[in-house]
């Protein structure tokens, strides 16, 4: 009884390494890299970094836009908000330190928000390293589609828009000019309002889809939500993205002046 | 009907593949997609070439065996698997592309067959629970409310074919953990490796070469199970509820 027990246990062993070694010698060689569980490796994190630091823009957005708005209250109105940006806080804390404060938050955003996007970027190259022959969509959109390259066309942008109407640098009004003076000048230009509309609709899809897949990414979707959160990415994209177009096409028409 | 195939071969994961074409005649629309794939290889078998390698088993929907891109749709036109679409789908002298699912995590074996084991070492890494042994317990000793277990059930539906990382514009396997972590989380019996193994899992699918999630939703369009787009939101939750609560693992 023990002899057969011994012997069955050696068959069992010897059947073991039998599978272990035709494992190994194999076609697939398992995982190229070890799983990293580690708090900032998983792409999750990442998403989430993304999700985070986009909701930060989006509030952002929606104060910039409501601000632009005052350029149709007229040049002094305008002249002022710009001013009382500036001393916001003060005399709690001195001139220029809210905003600061924001300017960094938004830069560090920035920066984490690309990170992330080029780390995921990367990842979702190597999961494809033979490209199909054909390949049809079934579901995406537009928006969803075109993350990437979007983006890109967004950091381009307000690269330019900060050289523009922050620092005057490339505007026709020059570095000494007030607000409201960079504003009409440069938006009296073709060119420039086309390129900032451009600008503005590629924002408007990065939003569309940002909205949707933040919500996702941070785990409050489900079934239910899904068509109103939808919805409601679309109209957000919509609202935004016109507010901000208003400004620079009434430069143009002529209705600011 | 008469069909022209478009189809990958490649002899073996080293060497590279292209398309080749052919040509068959007397195609019955009540053929299975995979039968019609027989038939070709029977031709092929006869004239002396070698066959069309591609998977398949059950050839009743629920194994998650066979798995094809055709016409650039992962299973087809139809939402359903390979083997339970039908040739009338597609009409008489339609050109139908077929291609293996490409991943960085399947790997091509021959022409249309992937290896899939990368799936399994995710399953591995957190997709089961810890039960003991011994008496069965009571069957009511553990209550489970009604809409948890119908959403556990809807996620535990999954067959693990891979249709979900074919599809994925980001070669992503969100979809394949997100409904097994589903599955076991809803679940009491999954409570107590709930934190660990979404943390495990995510990292197990990063490492097997599958991309990230963009929620773009090409994945459940194309699930032959359906599995719905709340289940990533869910594994989403529950990682960042894990990262949070510190459920790092050692290993």
């Amino acid at each position: 009884m023990g002899l057969t027990c011994a012997s069955s246990y050696r068959v069992l062993v010897a059947t073991v390494t039998t599978q272990q070694a035709g494992q190994s010698a194999g076609a697939n060689p398992g995982p190229k890299r070890d799983p990293k569980t580690g708090r900032f490796g998983s792409s999750v994190f990442k998403k989430a970094v993304m999700a985070v630091t986009g909701i930060i823009f989006v509030l952002y957005l929606i104060a910039h836009m409501v601000g632009n708005l005052k350029a149709f209250a007229g040049a002094e109105t305008f002249n002022a908000y710009s001013e009382f940006l500036r001393d916001l806080g003060e005399p709690i804390v001195p001139r220029l330190t809210v905003l600061t404060i924001i300017r960094v938050v938004l830069l560090v955003a920035v920066a984490a928000h690309i990170w992330a996007a080029f780390s995921l970027w990367k990842q979702a190259k190597r999961a494809r390293p033979v490209a199909y022959v054909t390949k049809k969509r079934v579901q995406q959109s537009y928006a969803s589609r075109t993350m990437r390259w979007g983006g890109v066309i967004l950091i381009l942008f307000i690269i330019w828009h900060i050289l523009d109407l922050t620092l005057g640098a490339v505007n026709p009004a020059g570095r000494d000019s007030l607000p409201y003076g960079r504003l009409v000048e440069g938006f009296q230009n073709p060119v420039v309002t086309i390129w900032y509309a451009i600008a503005l609709i590629a924002l408007g899809f990065h939003i569309r889809h940002g909205v949707w897949s933040a919500t996702q990414t941070l785990g409050h979707s489900n079934k239910r939500r899904e068509r109103a959160l939808n919805l409601f990415a679309t109209v957000f994209a919509v609202v935004l993205v016109g507010g901000y177009l208003l400004i620079p096409f009434s430069v143009l028409f002529g209705i600011i002046d | 009907m008469q069909l022209t195939l478009r189809v990958w071969r490649q002899p073996s994961p080293q060497v590279k593949g292209k398309m080749a074409n052919y040509h068959l005649t007397d195609v019955s629309e009540d053929m299975s997609f995979l039968e019609m794939l027989d038939v070709l290889n029977e031709q092929l078998i006869l004239d002396g070439e070698d066959p069309i390698a591609f998977d398949h088993d059950c050839r009743e929907g629920i194994c998650g065996s066979c798995g094809l891109m055709i016409n650039g749709i992962a299973h087809g036109p139809e939402q359903t698997t390979t083997c339970q679409l039908h040739m009338r789908s597609f009409s008489d002298g339609d050109t139908i592309d077929i291609e293996p699912w490409r991943s960085g995590g399947f790997p091509v074996v021959k022409d249309l067959v992937v290896d899939r084991s990368a799936f399994d070492r995710i399953i591995s890494a957190g997709g089961f629970i810890s039960a003991p042994t011994g008496t069965a317990p009571d069957a009511h000793a553990t209550p489970v409310p009604k809409v948890d277990a119908d959403a556990a059930f809807d996620a535990a539906t999954c067959i693990g074919c891979g249709a979900c990382v074919a599809a994925c514009p980001n070669g992503s396997a969100m979809l394949f953990t997100a409904a097994k972590v589903t599955h076991l989380g809803l679940l009491p019996q999954g409570q107590p490796e709930r934190d660990s193994r979404v943390v495990k899992m995510v990292a197990q699918q990063d490492a097997e070469d599958f991309g990230g999630c963009t929620n773009i939703g090409e994945c459940s369009a194309v699930c032959p199970k359906g599995i719905s787009m709340e289940t990533i939101s869910r594994l989403n939750h529950d990682l960042l509820g894990a990262l949070r609560a510190n459920a790092v693992p050692a290993s």
